[in-house]
């Protein structure tokens, strides 16, 4: 096993009364695609969340890469490397696709440059020309994000999250309301970047991480159920119970 | 940014005049004073086509709706004033003392209102808007109170040796115009600067601007000071256009306004705030002689705007050429 990059330790969230999270410890390893997997109202957007500092969790605390993460600023975490997809698309409507990865791109670059011309900044440009292309975008780059496909919009969320040049990628259900042709091609490039980077992959159909993913996570009811290669977690009862009916 | 590419002649001026679009509004300005029926309303266009320039920064690229924008206007041209009046301070001098308070108040309100957001952030700029007010208001010693601050007088000005007159209205008009012309030249290398594209991406998404690494918090107060200090210097230029600074400068109709201007023009465009300044001070101007209740005649244009052209009219005119 190789080393953990992220670590989340006793995690539990509240909101309110209702506990989201209970208690919740998993390791993940540095170099692998993991997948977190579990029924709609798991928990597994609250402890993406809490792994990716948008909330910060009621007791517990994520650790990465040796250090103490908990409570850290949302856009610490760019900075250190950790990117992500939200369930809800999140892009910048009305900029072009291209602009969208520049503005992305340039982050690391310059954040309070007040006068040189963003234009004159060619290698900025060419960087975001080059994520498009990853995620087969390049025909599009003069467009409107707003005016792009649904599946074209994930992708486009992903070139954004890739900008930073992130050692650890997190993506929460980015196949989330695609066709199945879109499903595919979405995978296959989860598995190409899987392949440079720490990936954890937040999913709520359990079919479609079972080929790819070496490790899989379950969470059910804000606890932490069952982890293992896909064939423990296959053969694994308590699962199949949560996942009644459905073929796994 | 319009890159689009022209295909018809239409769109070649449209992208001719945003590429070079400080000129244009220049070239705009250095002929107004001969379209409009006085220089004196050509010098309000100025100043409050410059005002809601720095208004829109905030508004209309960062996604920010104030409504205490008056402290900025107000505050700007009473350092000036006080300076000049108590001081002694020569014009030159006073203007940047303009800027700098308004840009030093711009912080402490900044501070205070930039984690709240929408209606929040539009109650809280207003109150203290009002706090900026109710402070020069009482400090009546400095300001005038009441009755403003009189005495803001500017005879001649020595260019090296060079005198001009700054009682000839055209001449005051061309002076204040240089520093219009800075300050549009400023405004319009930072939105297209890299912080630019931060404020853009600011008010199309502060989450996922968040997720990328920016500073949200930190961006919109450096764009709040800046956007602060443009009015700041708007402010300098209406005390020394008018010789006096009215504490109306500090009211909240005159934050008011400043919304309006930009709605009406087209906000998040750079030509928009002049237009829109440009409408409802010409529209006041004219329909004050015509009827008493000319706030009426300015209300229901712009609910027609609002309701039916909501890009203004600038941007729908914008929008226009580019479909062309
Ligand atoms: N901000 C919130 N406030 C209150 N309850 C929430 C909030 N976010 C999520 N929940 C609740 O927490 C539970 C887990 O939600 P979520 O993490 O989104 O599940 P999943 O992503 O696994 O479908 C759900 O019952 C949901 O209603
Ligand atoms: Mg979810």
């Amino acid at each position: 096993m190789n080393h953990p990059i992220l670590v989340a330790e006793n995690i539990t969230k509240r909101f309110g009364a209702f506990v989201a999270l209970k208690n919740v410890s998993v390791a993940f390893e540095a170099g692998r695609l993991t997948a977190i997997i579990g029924p709609n109202g798991a928990g597994k957007s609250t402890f993406f969340n809490v792994l990716t500092g948008a909330f910060a969790p009621t007791s517990g605390n994520v650790n990465y890469d040796g250090h103490d993460i908990t409570g850290k600023k949302q856009h610490e975490f760019a900075r250190m490397g950790i990117a992500k997809s939200f369930q809800i698309t999140n892009l910048f409507p009305q900029l072009s696709v291209l602009e969208n990865v520049r503005v992305a791109v340039q982050m690391r670059h310059s954040r309070f440059q007040l006068l040189t011309p963003r234009q004159s900044m060619k290698g900025l440009i060419d960087q975001a020309e080059g994520l498009l292309n990853l995620v087969g975008l390049s025909s599009y780059s003069s467009q409107t994000a707003r005016d792009l496909a649904h599946g074209q919009q994930r992708c486009l969320e992903i070139a954004m999250a890739l900008a930073c040049d992130p050692k650890l990628l997190l993506l929460d259900e980015p196949t989330a309301g695609m066709s199945p042709e879109e499903t595919l091609v979405m995978m296959d490039l989860i598995v190409r970047l899987a392949d440079q980077r720490t990936v954890i992959l937040v999913e709520h159909k359990m079919k479609l991480v079972m080929g790819i993913c070496k490790r899989i996570i379950v969470l059910h009811h804000g606890e932490f159920l069952a982890e293992g290669t896909p064939d423990d977690v296959r053969a694994n009862d308590e699962v199949k119970r949560v996942y009644l009916g459905q073929s796994i | 940014m319009e890159g689009a590419p022209s295909r018809t002649p239409y769109r070649l001026i449209a992208t001719q005049v945003s590429r070079h679009r400080v000129a244009a509004v220049i070239a705009f300005l250095v002929v107004l004073p001969w379209l409009t029926p006085s220089h004196a309303l050509a010098a309000n266009i100025l100043i409050f086509g410059l005002y809601a320039v720095g208004f829109n920064l905030l508004f209309g690229y960062t996604g920010l709706l104030s409504f205490g924008h008056a402290a900025f206007l107000g505050s700007g041209s009473y350092a000036t004033g006080v300076v000049m009046v108590h001081y002694g301070w020569p014009w030159w001098l006073a203007i940047p003392a303009g800027i700098t308070l308004a840009a030093l108040i711009g912080l402490c309100m900044g501070y205070l209102v930039i984690r709240s957001r929408g209606i929040y952030f539009a109650m809280v700029t207003l109150a203290l808007g009002q706090c900026v007010y109710f402070a020069f208001y009482k400090a009546e010693a400095i300001t005038g109170g009441e009755n403003g601050l009189r005495g803001v007088n500017v005879e001649t000005i020595d260019l090296l040796g060079w005198k001009l007159d700054f009682q000839d209205p055209i001449t005051k008009y061309f002076v204040m115009l240089v520093f219009v012309a800075a300050a549009l030249w400023f405004v319009s290398r930072l939105l297209a600067s890299p912080f630019g594209a931060v404020l853009e991406s600011v008010r199309e998404n502060e989450k996922r601007a968040a997720a990328c690494g920016y500073d949200v918090a930190r961006t919109k107060l450096l764009a709040f000071v800046i956007s602060a200090a443009i009015c700041g210097l708007a402010g300098a230029l209406r005390a020394l256009h008018l010789s006096i600074v009215p504490i109306d400068s500090l009211h909240y109709l005159t934050s008011g306004q400043v919304v309006m201007m930009s709605l009406l023009g087209g906000m998040g465009t750079f030509f928009g705030p002049f237009v829109g300044a440009a409408t409802i001070l010409w529209v006041e101007d004219v329909a004050t002689i015509l009827t008493k209740s000319w706030q009426l005649v300015v209300g229901v244009i712009f609910i027609i705007f609002v309701l039916f052209f909501p890009r203004g009219i600038w941007g729908s005119f914008l929008h226009w050429l580019g479909r062309r």
